[in-house]
């Protein structure tokens, strides 16, 4: 069950290349994380279109094998 | 390539001005994530109608589809997609899911 936080990272830095990721690992269990993900691709657009960049960049992965990814996104200040 | 559980997935959008697709019922929530976001809807006294996507599994993946979100909870508002658990948790803690259910005209009177 679940996946390496290093995955997810890698999975969004490959869409989102400027992307500063924060990933923690709530349960220990490589299954419920939270993380928050600063870019610039983010600015000006509404969160719900911000988190579903991020969920592209997992390849349909959330929601599958990844159960729970508390995210919370922005572009820098 | 239109899915045909998508009709029915606006039918009940439209059927209120506020829809949760959740799993579980508000009073028994079987995820943790739709009892935070009933919780919130409790606390802001807004009276609001949910689906519960465990008793239909059509509606269940339909949804994910429709929205293009792949998570459940699922809130609507008027038609339209505010999101899932952290972001309408966000917008409750900023004080903004208050002023889009007023500025949609849905007062908390309503409920009484």
């Amino acid at each position: 069950m679940g996946m390496p936080a290093s995955e997810i990272e890698a999975l969004i830095k490959a869409s989102l290349p400027d992307a500063q990721i924060t990933i923690e690992d709530l349960a220990g269990d490589n299954d419920h994380f939270a993380a928050t993900v600063i870019s610039e691709a983010f600015r000006g657009i509404p969160r719900v279109r911000q988190h579903q960049l991020v969920y592209a960049a997992l390849q349909g992965r959330m929601g599958g094998e990844l159960h729970a990814l508390a995210l919370q996104t922005s572009a820098p200040e | 390539m239109d899915n045909p559980v998508f009709a029915e997935i606006q039918t009940h959008i439209d059927s209120a001005p506020v829809m949760l697709f959740m799993k579980g019922t508000p009073m028994f929530p079987q995820c943790g994530f739709s009892a935070r976001v009933v919780q919130i809807l409790k606390h802001t006294n807004i009276p609001f109608k949910s689906v519960n996507v465990l008793e239909d599994p059509e509606i269940r993946d339909g949804i994910k589809e429709f929205s293009n979100w792949p998570t459940i909870p699922q809130l609507y508002v008027k038609g339209e997609f505010i999101g899932g658990c952290d972001i309408v948790t966000e917008m409750y803690q900023s004080g903004e899911l208050q002023s889009l259910l007023s500025d949609k005209g849905i007062s908390q009177d309503e409920a009484a």
